[in-house]
C-alpha cells in the first residue's frame, strides 16, 4: 500500500537546505568543531491512521503522529491535522528513527580501500587525543544506504585495536560536505575503550605493552592516573592554589570522562571482563554508559541492570575469536527480562540497514524459550535504549512531545524480513522517501553507478 | 504441550538410533512446499521410510501397517504446520572451523606452494564441530564446505587455485561427507590479482595455465611420468585434481565480483568447456543475460547493497531479482568465512531477496533445490520427491520470516537433536532462581 499524499509541498522542502553555518563565539569567530547541524527544511505533518510504536514501551494502533516544527508535537488518536500536511499512513508502521550506537561509518568508508582506513589510531595503546570526527568522511555511501534503512543518528567510533581508542561523534544521519554539518548539536562525545583480544594481540604482537589481559588493565588505570593528576591540577588553577598544566589533548579527553562530560564505550565480550571494568571505573570514579559487542551481557544481565550500564550486542555474531566463542542469540532478550539497558547495534555498514532485523532475529530466538518479546518493547533496543547510550535521550529515541520528530514510516512490522522503510523525517524534514527518486540521496562517490537506479538502498 | 511432544520424539530418535531403519514417519495435514514438480501441495502427506521420502502427495494411502496402527510407524500430526526441504548452504566453511581466530582450528585455507587444485578440504571436515549443531538446529541439513577463496585476510600466499570442495550432510550419523568434489574453488578479481603477482590477466594466466598444463597432462601422462614432458606449473596431484573440472564434472566455483572479471570468466569456460558457479557476483545482474545464456548459477549476497571494493561499485539489493528473471539460478551461503558461524542466516538472505522483488517460491528454493542442482546432487537432495534422501524441516510460520524456527528438522530420515552449545548456555543463564554458580547448573 502506498501513501497517498493528500496535502501538498512535501517534495520541495530539500531545496536551499544545508547552509553552512557555525555557530560563533563571542568574538564573532566560528566556534572550532562544534556542530554546523541544520536541519533540513520541513513542513507540519501528519501521519494518519498507522501502527506507532512509540519507543516508550507502547504501541498505538490506528493512531496519528504530529510533527510541527522539527518536534513531535502530538501522538494518539484521531488528531486534528489543522495546517499540517496529512499522509494516510495507514497500513503502515511508525517508529522512532533507529539509532546506531556503533559505527565506523566514515571513518571505514566505502570503498574498503587502505585509503580509507582512518578509524585505528595504532600507533600506541592510549590514544584519547584522536577524534572520530577527524576522520569521517561524509561522503560515505554508507550514510545514504543507512539512511533508507531507517537510521537517523549514529554513533562513529573509533576502532578497537587500542586500551583507549580516541573520542566517538554523535551523528544526524544527515550527510552534510563535511563533519560539523552532521554533527548532533548538543550529544556528549563518546569515549572508546576496548579490552581483551585486539589491544594485547595487535601490541604483544610487536613485543610491547600490552601483551596480556593484565596488561590490558595496567594500561587503563595508567592512564586514569594521569587524568587525574591533570584534572586536579587544572582544577587547583583555577581555584588560584596551582600552576596550570600545558594543555594535553589526551589528558582533556580523560578528564573529560571523570568529569561526566565525555561517555564511556567499552568494546567487551567477555562477562569477566566487563565486571572487571566495573572495578576500573569504581577505582578512578567514571560511569561506563555502554559495553559494546557485550557477546557474554547475557551471564551478568543482574550486574548490568544493578549498575545501570547498557549492552549493546549484535544477534547473532558469534566464533570468530575466542572472546566471541559464547555467543548467543537471546542475549539481547535476556538482559531486557533483567531490567538492564539492552541495544543492538551494528559494527557494520550492511547490518546498520537492517537493525530491525537483528532484532527480529532475537525476538525469535528468545520466543522458543518462552520470552515474548512484543514488537513495542523491542524497538527499543534500537532507538529509546540506543539514545540513553548516546546520552541523547531527552533529545531523541522516543515520539514523545517536544522531542526531535526523527521518524521512520515502514511498509509493515518492522520485525518482518519483507517489510521495508518507506520514509524517514529527519528532525520533521522529509529525508528519505522509497518511492521518490528526488528523496533517495546519493554520495558523491556512488555518482554515475548503479545507485543512481536504486543500488545504495 | 506440543513442546513437551516434540521433546520426547526427539528423545526416542536419539536413544534408540537403530530402531529408525524398519519404520516409517508419516506427516499428515501439512502444507508441504516440495520443490518439485508437484509444486505445493496443501493438506499433504509426508511419508519417510529407509531414509527416503516414500510418498508424497495429498491422497496418499498410508502403508497398511500405519492405517491399523499396529507398527512402530510414527504419524505426526501436522496439520496447520509447514514442511520444507531441508535448508543448503551453498558456501561457506562448516566444519573447517571452530574458532575463525585461533588457528589451530582453522582448516580452511592453505599457503603451502606444493599443492593447490589438490588441497581437498574433505580431508579435515569435523562432523562433530559446535558449529554444526547451531546451524542445524536453524535447517541447515546439507552444506557446501570449501576452502576459502583467496580474501585478503587469508594471506597473500594462497594461490589462485584455492582446492576442492564437499557437499557434506549435517545428521548425526555417518557419511558425513556426501559428495567429494563438488567444485574446484578458484579466486579471480581482486582478490586473485593479490595471489597472483598483482594483476587481473595474470590471475587468468595462471588459471588458463593450469588448466592447458591439465590437458597436456592427460594427453602424455605415460611421458610426463617417465620425465620425458615439460615441466608443469602445478603438481601432478593437482593436474589429477583438475581432471574432473575438464571433463565438465566438477564446476569451478569461482570467487569474483567485477562484471568484466565475469565476462572474461564466461569466455574462458566456454573455451574449456568446463562448468562454473560464480560465487560473490556483486555486478553478475549487469551480465545477467551471457550467464543465463551459458547456464551460469550465482551464489550472491542478497543484503550487499554498498561499493565495498572497486570490483563491488554497483551491488544492488534488487540482483537476485533480475539474475532470476533472467532465468540465472542464485544461491546463497556464507559471504565470507565468519558468516559461517551463522549459515543459517541464509533464509534471511532469501527473505531480503524477497523484499526486493524476488518471487517467494524463488527465495526458498535458492536454499534448496538451486545448490543442489548447483553442485549435481539434486538427484538425492534438493526437494521432497519420493526417491529422494529425506532432509526435512517442520515450521508453524513462514520459513523465511526472521521470526521462525524451525520445530523439527529431519536428515536423511532421522530427527536430528536441536541441542547445541548455544542451547546449553542459554539454559543455564536464563536459571536466574540457582542459588548455585553458573559451573553447577545444568
Amino acid at each position: 500500500m502506498k501513501f497517498a499524499i493528500i496535502g501538498v509541498g512535501v517534495f520541495v522542502l530539500l531545496l536551499g537546505a544545508c547552509a553552512h553555518e557555525r555557530p560563533a563565539s563571542t568574538n564573532g569567530e566560528p566556534l572550532p568543531y562544534a556542530s554546523s547541524y541544520r536541519p533540513l527544511d520541513s513542513v507540519a505533518t501528519l501521519l494518519e491512521g498507522a501502527t506507532v510504536l512509540t519507543g516508550t514501551g507502547q504501541r498505538l494502533d490506528g493512531a496519528d503522529v504530529l510533527m510541527r516544527d522539527g518536534k513531535i508535537f502530538a501522538v494518539g488518536g484521531g488528531l486534528d491535522a489543522g495546517d499540517a500536511t496529512s499522509v494516510d499512513a495507514s497500513g503502515m508502521w511508525i517508529t522512532p528513527g533507529v539509532i546506531d550506537v556503533h559505527s565506523h561509518l566514515g571513518v571505514y568508508a566505502s570503498p574498503g580501500v587502505a585509503a580509507h582506513s582512518d578509524g585505528n589510531e595504532m600507533s600506541k595503546p592510549v590514544t584519547a587525543e584522536v577524534w572520530a570526527e577527524h576522520g569521517v568522511w561524509p561522503q560515505d555511501p554508507g550514510f545514504v544506504a543507512a539512511l533508507a534503512g531507517g537510521v537517523t543518528s549514529i554513533q562513529i567510533l573509533p576502532g578497537s585495536g587500542n586500551l583507549i581508542g580516541g573520542r566517538g561523534v554523535t551523528l544526524k544521519n544527515v550527510p552534510g560536505r563535511d563533519v560539523m554539518d552532521m554533527k548532533f548539536p548538543g550529544a556528549p562525545h563518546g569515549l572508546k575503550m576496548a579490552c581483551g583480544e585486539n589491544p594485547k594481540s595487535f601490541y604483544g604482537g610487536q613485543g610491547q605493552s600490552p601483551m596480556t589481559r593484565m596488561g590490558n588493565v595496567a594500561g587503563y588505570r595508567a592512564a586514569w592516573i594521569e587524568a587525574a593528576d591533570y584534572r586536579d591540577e587544572k582544577a587547583a588553577a583555577e581555584d588560584g592554589t596551582g600552576e596550570a598544566p600545558t594543555r594535553d589533548l589526551k589528558l582533556e579527553t580523560l578528564a573529560g570522562v571523570l568529569d561526566g562530560e565525555i561517555l564511556v564505550h567499552n568494546h567487551c565480550y567477555r562477562a569477566d571482563e566487563m565486571s572487571l571494568m566495573l572495578d576500573v571505573a569504581r577505582e578512578f570514579g567514571y560511569r561506563i554508559s555502554t559495553f559494546h559487542h557485550a557477546v557474554e551481557a547475557y551471564k551478568i544481565a543482574d550486574l548490568l541492570a544493578e549498575n545501570d550500564v547498557c549492552a549493546a550486542v549484535w544477534a547473532d555474531w558469534w566464533g570468530f575469536k575466542m572472546e566471541s566463542y559464547d555467543g548467543i542469540r537471546e542475549n539481547a532478550a535476556i538482559l531486557d527480562r533483567a531490567g538492564a539497558c539492552a541495544v543492538i547495534h551494528s559494527d557494520d555498514e550492511i547490518g546498520i540497514q537492517r537493525l530491525n532485523q537483528e532484532a527480529a532475529k532475537v525476538m525469535g530466538a528468545a520466543a522458543q524459550v518462552d520470552l515474548q518479546i512484543p514488537p513495542e518493547r523491542a524497538i527499543q533496543w534500537i532507538t529509546r535504549n540506543a539514545a540513553k547510550s548516546l546520552g541523547i535521550l531527552e533529545q531523541t529515541g522516543t515520539l514523545e512531545p517536544g522531542k526531535m520528530a526523527d521518524v521512520v514510516v515502514w511498509d509493515g512490522n518492522p520485525f518482518s524480513v519483507y517489510t521495508r522503510v518507506e520514509r524517514v523525517y529527519i528532525d520533521g524534514a522529509l529525508a528519505y522517501d522509497r518511492s521518490d527518486p528526488e528523496l533517495n540521496p546519493v554520495s558523491d562517490f556512488s555518482l554515475g553507478t548503479a545507485a543512481i537506479s536504486g543500488g545504495a538502498r | 504441550m506440543k513442546r513437551l511432544y516434540l521433546h520426547l520424539m526427539v528423545c526416542s530418535v536419539l536413544f534408540s538410533p537403530q530402531v529408525a531403519i524398519a519404520e516409517s514417519t508419516i506427516y499428515r495435514g501439512a502444507t508441504v512446499h516440495t520443490l518439485g514438480p508437484a509444486g505445493t501441495l496443501e493438506n499433504a502427506t509426508v511419508v519417510v521410510r529407509d531414509g527416503r521420502f516414500a510418498a508424497v502427495g495429498a491422497d496418499v494411502e498410508l502403508p497398511s501397517a500405519a492405517g491399523s496402527g499396529s507398527s512402530e510407524d510414527r504419524v505426526i500430526d501436522a496439520s496447520g504446520k509447514i514442511i520444507t526441504p531441508g535448508f543448503f548452504s551453498a558456501m561457506g566453511q562448516l566444519g573447517l572451523t571452530e574458532v575463525s581466530g585461533v588457528d589451530g582450528t582453522v582448516d580452511y585455507y592453505q599457503t603451502g606452494e606444493r599443492f593447490s587444485a589438490s588441497f581437498d578440504i574433505a580431508e579435515a571436515y569435523n562432523h562433530r564441530s559446535t558449529l554444526i549443531a547451531v546451524n542445524r538446529a536453524g535447517g541447515i541439513t546439507r552444506a557446501l564446505t570449501a576452502p576459502a577463496p583467496s580474501y585478503w585476510e587469508a594471506g597473500a600466499s594462497s594461490q589462485v587455485f584455492s582446492g576442492l570442495a564437499a557437499v557434506v550432510q549435517l545428521g548425526e550419523r555417518p557419511d558425513f561427507v556426501a559428495e567429494r568434489q563438488a567444485a574446484m574453488v578458484v579466486s579471480l578479481g581482486e582478490a586473485g590479482s593479490a595471489v597472483s603477482g598483482g594483476s587481473r590477466a595474470a590471475a587468468m594466466l595462471a588459471l588458463r595455465t593450469g588448466l592447458d598444463d591439465a590437458v597436456d597432462y592427460r594427453r602424455n601422462k605415460g611421458y610426463y611420468e617417465r620425465g620425458q614432458r615439460r615441466e608443469y606449473s602445478l603438481s601432478m596431484a593437482d593436474l589429477e585434481a583438475l581432471q574432473p573440472v575438464l571433463a565438465g564434472d566438477t564446476p569451478l566455483l569461482a570467487h569474483v565480483n567485477r562484471a568484466s572479471d565475469i565476462e572474461a570468466l564466461l569466455k574462458l569456460a566456454a573455451e574449456y568447456r568446463v562448468a562454473l558457479i560464480i560465487y560473490g557476483g556483486a555486478e553478475a545482474w549487469m551480465v545477467a543475460d551471457a550467464l543465463a545464456a551459458a547456464r551460469v548459477p550465482v551464489i550472491l549476497d542478497s543484503k550487499s547493497n554498498l561499493p565495498s571494493t572497486f570490483d563491488a561499485l554497483n551491488a544492488r539489493l534488487e540482483a537476485p531479482a533480475i539474475l532470476v528473471a533472467a532465468g540465472v539460478a542464485i544461491s546463497f551461503g556464507a559471504n565470507w568465512q565468519n558468516e559461517t558461524y551463522a549459515a543459517r542466516n541464509i533464509a534471511q538472505s532469501a527473505g531480503n531477496a524477497v523484499a526486493n522483488g524476488l518471487p517467494w517460491m524463488e527465495g526458498l528454493k535458492a536454499i534448496t533445490l538451486s545448490p543442489a542442482r548447483m553442485y549435481r546432487v539434486d538427484d538425492r537432495y534438493g526437494s521432497i520427491e519420493v526417491g529422494k534422501e529425506a532432509d526435512l524441516i517442520v515450521w508453524s510460520a513462514d520459513p523465511l520470516e526472521l521470526t521462525s524456527n524451525p520445530e523439527q528438522v529431519m536428515i536423511r530420515g532421522e530427527l536430528v537433536s536441536l541441542q547445541n552449545r548455544q542451547t546449553l548456555l542459554r539454559d543455564r543463564y536464563m536459571q536466574i532462581d540457582s542459588a548455585l554458580p553458573p559451573a553447577w547448573r545444568r
